[in-house]
């Protein structure tokens, strides 16, 4: 495309099938314990 | 929904409800405002005053394809998923153990008030913590990854329980299939190479306290009798991160009022050698003189900026380091659910007390009206349970519109109760900061692009 560079064409949306298994870290218990951070947590399905 | 903003040069639109992001032209960016609300013919006619027609025509072409392919306007499908998530039976899978409340700082902006949270002085009984361990073994179903943070407090002030804890963990493990990953978070005050080298042997993550450059550290964390703690604890927090490899680790900080110019903590902490940086907004009522007010946040949304492109200066010259609230993983990263619905606080993660007692998470400790059992009888408060459990971006109405509710999951249900007494409300001042630190996250990544196409730096 010329006048646009996606960064990624993902969609939330397909994590829908397989998601919520629950493996993956609490965000709390990782650096913040004053705010909310998720949007930085790995995966940890299919592992 | 779409949220378009510029910055360091770039024009990012985010396609929030895909989770796509788009680096785009002037033109495109001029388009996407308008083109929602704008018949087409229209939008030819605004764009050609100030763009060539043949390109209005190819931006919207390329726009289109972009929609087609779900990466562009595309509608919030996720409430009734999410609700119905939020229904299942929980299980615990976390515990933040209180392995000591006492400390040896006297830090201004400690939320457990120089560790002991409202309270007595108290050090968690190793009867308690492995009470504490088999009930979350006991409650955590099927899942196979147990978190266990040692908080405090300072959890060193206890460490003898912490290694007796985690030996006894080790050995259950084994029997129940389960997997314990131990964290700990510390001061460096009682920091020495014997402990260091049980922390590296055994915890997935450590967390040490430090707030960047001296002054500002030893204005905030001071000792008891007032001296500053910079200079005993800093080369010890040098040395295990290296000892760590450089990773597996957080140097954490917190910046206030005072230090509203943290991005020169951040590098002060980069410049030690750290890789690893985590500096966080203190969270106060307006009452306290450190707290971040309103009036602070243009400064605030300046510096993390600044940050943000120094950041990008400083991964071309290979020398980059990771800071915790710009991390963004835009191509993986977690599931819908996980990004919806919460922290986990209250359900799946619970802090306990010395003395046994369970409360939804660390914040909530010394709110007796928060608690909801002990480790000998379990959650007996079901009611405090079903109402965290409720709780996620949907039950928040102010978090529906929000652009950053993939990236902070509705907030922290401790700060939203602290600050509006609700746990379903939203502590704003967070919320701004919150929203500034994904659009420089997702600006180092534009820039990352960029650098890896050889594309001249903005």
């Amino acid at each position: 495309m010329k006048h646009i560079k996606s960064l990624n064409t993902r969609s939330l949306k397909n994590s829908m099938v397989k998601g919520g298994c629950g493996e993956c870290q609490t965000s709390c218990q990782s650096a913040c314990k004053t705010s909310c951070t998720v949007g930085n947590q790995s995966c940890e399905n299919n592992k | 929904m779409i949220h378009q903003y510029k910055n360091n040069g770039y024009n990012i639109v985010l396609d929030v409800n895909s989770g796509s992001v788009h680096v785009v032209d002037d033109l495109v960016y001029d388009l996407i405002a308008i083109y929602e609300d704008t018949p087409r013919e229209e939008c030819v006619e605004k764009l050609s005053a100030s763009y060539k027609k043949e390109d209005v025509l190819e931006a919207i072409k390329e726009v289109e394809e972009l929609k087609d392919a779900g990466c562009l306007f595309t509608e919030d499908i996720y409430e009734d998923y999410i609700t119905d998530f939020k229904k299942r039976p929980t299980v615990v899978k976390a515990l933040c153990l209180h392995i000591a409340h006492d400390c040896n700082l006297a830090c201004r902006y400690c939320f457990a008030e120089e560790g002991e949270y409202h309270g007595r002085r108290a050090m968690m009984s190793y009867e308690v913590g492995r009470k504490a361990l088999d009930f979350l073994i006991a409650h955590s179903g099927n899942r196979h990854n147990l978190e266990v943070d040692f908080f405090g407090g300072e959890p060193l002030m206890n460490f003898d329980v912490v290694r007796r804890l985690v030996a006894y963990g080790r050995e259950q493990e084994k029997i129940h299939d389960k997997r314990f990953r131990f964290t700990l978070t510390t001061n460096g005050v009682l920091l020495s190479p014997e402990i260091e080298a049980f922390l590296n042997k055994e915890m997935a993550n450590v967390v040490l306290s430090v707030d960047g450059r001296r002054e500002v550290h030893d204005f905030m964390r001071p000792f008891r009798g007032g001296k500053g703690s910079y200079d005993l604890i800093m080369p010890k927090f040098v040395h295990l991160a290296e000892s760590r490899g450089q990773k597996d680790y957080y140097v954490r900080g917190t910046f206030t009022h005072y230090n509203k110019d943290f991005a020169a903590d951040v590098l002060s902490l980069a410049d030690m050698g750290f890789k690893q940086i985590s500096v966080e907004p203190v969270v106060a009522p307006e009452s306290e003189d450190y707290a971040i007010t309103e009036a602070d946040l243009p400064e605030i949304m300046e510096e993390y900026d600044k940050l943000a492109r120094e950041m990008v200066k400083r991964k071309k010259e290979g020398k980059d380091f990771n800071f915790f609230h710009f991390m963004i993983d835009l191509s993986g990263g977690p599931c819908v659910a996980k990004r919806l619905s919460g922290c986990g606080s209250g359900t799946e993660y619970l802090a306990v007390t010395p003395w046994g007692d369970l409360y939804p998470c660390h914040q909530f400790v010394g709110e007796e009206e928060y608690c909801m059992g002990n480790v000998d009888e379990g959650v007996v408060r079901t009611d405090i349970r079903d109402e965290f459990k409720t709780c996620n971006v949907y039950a928040k109405e102010k978090c529906k519109k929000c652009f950053a509710r993939f990236y902070c999951s509705g907030g922290c249900a401790a700060n939203a109760y602290h600050f509006t007494g609700d746990i379903t409300g939203a502590y704003e001042i967070g919320c701004e900061m919150m929203r500034k630190r994904v659009e420089c996250a997702i600006m180092i990544k534009a820039a990352e692009a960029d650098a890896r196409e050889g594309v001249d730096e903005k």
